[in-house]
């Protein structure tokens, strides 16, 4: 076994080796412009673009041509939103979302506010899933668009995204769907979950990073963008660019093994996450786990370690890559939004950390990790003088802090 | 992120770590923090009577590894210290001597505020050492146990 343990998987993932080896030759041996459209230079990259686009749409069951390559997945969300937003602005000005989504769909929304646009943010239940009722009140005549994310990117809650875009396309409004975290790793069929736009990052599936897809439906409906990104009009003019070859044959690659290795590789994650857990929770005291079991990714783990600031415990277990929602490690300073959202209070919020496992992680890993974390939560909670007080039969929520 | 050596040093070894008793009357406790914004210290002074030499300091903080290294700190200056020098220790030294970036500024605070509510709790407590010893039941102006220190043979703690 290697240190440090990387089990920080939502963040980004390790390039598989067979991603990387399809990506190479693109780099110094084929390595033309796939908009040249008059020598062999031009040819061969297109051909390798065409192939990426049809391993994408494969696992998503969609069309070659409904997939469209960016840079990653903020410029995903923003050209889905924006661009949904932009073109039917004649026919509402009504968007749905949710409090728990990235800030690539977030911030987005924010921004189409200040142009005048109407956002509701449907509330999240404890469990971190959206209630399908609440969905259902929230459209208007004037809805032209909900977003709502397959999988969360912190707590792996999945939401009831083919209820969701069946219930858009009764009401005739579209349906788009951050995947980033669930492609790849669960089940995602744009037809069978009523997906009209969906999108997809390739670092967050052992592709490369910095490429990305958009799925954009082309019939019933025929979903249409202003684009974001004017320019030579590459990709069906939504998306100007140069297109990154390399990138996109990684994409591909990484799609066609995850197609193959999903089932697979599903049930393996979910026995070391179950491993990892039961481990964690038979050796702790008052853990608790943040967002729904059952409607979750097969290898995600959000635990709250009360009594132990998270910062301090990502410090304790410095050979192990793990995230926390604690507002010493966020760029902002406060603790998770998306814990705070699933009413998860700041005092817990602080203690909690996140691990994503991965297709590179071994059972020997989990049991280092599950070791090494108890230890420090101990040590550290004979440091904490909310763990003393707790044992004390003090109610923290009673005591008059000092601020 | 990265810690500066001295940071990890306290997080890794902290001294002083523990609690002394709260009631006693020569121990001073000062808890400063709150659960919501992610750090609380407990700090607890045990202050010589005859001298008002700090001689024992114990902390305990919940926090992320510059507050916990700060608390630390904290229990090593104050203790050999009259209760007036442990005074004068300002978060700017405890920055200095950790390397805190400036987004940890805020544990260093958290350490001095810590320090002086440790003294606080100490001085209020005045009263009753001098009572618990036989001493004067009321004191003139401010309760400052230096100026007014307690007849010997007293009370022990």
């Amino acid at each position: 076994m290697n240190l440090p343990i990387y089990m920080d998987n939502h963040a980004t993932t390790r390039v598989d080796p067979r991603v990387l080896e399809a990506m190479l030759p693109y780099f110094n041996q084929i390595y033309g412009n796939a908009a040249s459209r008059n020598h062999r230079f031009g040819w061969e990259a297109e051909e390798a673009v065409e192939k990426g686009r049809k391993q994408v749409a494969d696992l998503i069951n969609a069309a070659a041509k409904e997939i469209i390559f960016t840079s990653g997945a903020t410029e995903s969300d923003n050209l889905a939103i924006k661009g949904v937003a932009w073109m039917y602005r004649e026919k509402g000005n009504h968007i749905v979302t949710v409090p728990t989504e990235h800030k690539a769909v977030l911030d987005t929304c924010k921004r189409l506010e200040k142009e005048g646009y109407q956002v509701t943010y449907l509330p999240v239940q404890k469990d971190g899933l959206i209630n399908l009722d609440d969905l259902k009140a929230a459209l208007t005549e004037q809805t032209i668009l909900v977003s709502v994310m397959a999988a969360n990117n912190e707590i792996g809650v999945i939401q009831p995204i083919a209820e969701i875009g069946k219930l858009c396309h009764e009401r005739g409004i579209l349906f788009h769907t951050d995947a980033v975290q669930g492609v790849g790793k669960i089940p995602l069929d744009v037809q069978a979950m009523d997906i009209d736009l969906m999108s997809i990052s390739a670092h967050k599936m052992y592709g490369p990073k910095g490429v990305g897809a958009l799925y954009v439906r082309r019939k019933s409906p025929r979903v249409q963008l202003t684009p974001i990104i004017d320019g030579g009009g590459h990709e069906r003019g939504m998306r100007s660019g140069t297109l990154n070859v390399p990138g996109i044959v990684g994409l591909g690659k990484a799609c066609e093994i995850s197609k193959q290795e999903m089932a697979t590789e599903s049930d393996g994650l979910r026995a070391w996450r179950d491993r990892l857990r039961d481990g964690i929770l038979s050796q702790l005291d008052e853990v608790y786990i943040n967002g729904s079991l059952e409607h979750r990714l097969p290898n995600n783990l959000n635990v709250s370690f009360a009594y132990v600031e998270g910062e301090s415990l990502l410090m304790g277990i410095n050979d192990i890559a793990v995230s926390s929602g604690s507002a010493c490690t966020s760029a902002t300073l406060e603790p998770s939004y998306v814990l705070k959202a699933l009413g998860v209070g700041d005092d817990l919020a602080h203690t909690s950390i996140r691990f994503g496992l991965g297709r590179f992680n071994t059972e020997e890993e989990v049991d280092y990790v599950i070791g090494r974390v108890v230890e420090t939560v101990k040590r550290l909670r004979e440091l904490s003088p909310l763990y003393e007080m707790a044992k004390e039969g003090v109610d923290l929520k009673k005591v008059a802090w000092k601020r | 992120m990265g810690y500066s050596d001295k940071v990890v040093d306290h997080y890794a070894n902290p001294r002083n770590v523990g609690s002394l008793s709260k009631e006693s009357p020569d121990v001073g406790t000062g808890m400063v923090g709150a659960p919501e914004c992610g750090d609380v210290m407990k700090l607890q002074i045990k202050v010589n009577p005859e001298t008002d030499v700090i001689e024992d300091a114990k902390f305990k903080t919940f926090g992320c590894g510059s507050a916990i290294a700060s608390s630390s700190l904290a229990t090593e200056w104050v203790k050999g210290r009259t209760v007036e020098e442990a005074l004068k220790i300002r978060n700017s030294d405890i920055v200095n001597e950790l390397s805190l970036p400036p987004v940890k500024i805020h544990c260093s605070v958290l350490a001095e505020d810590a320090i002086k509510a440790a003294i606080e709790d100490w001085k209020s407590k005045g009263d009753s050492r001098n009572h618990q010893r036989g001493g004067p039941l009321f004191q003139i102006g401010p309760q400052k146990p230096s100026v007014f220190p307690a007849p010997r043979g007293g009370e022990t703690k």
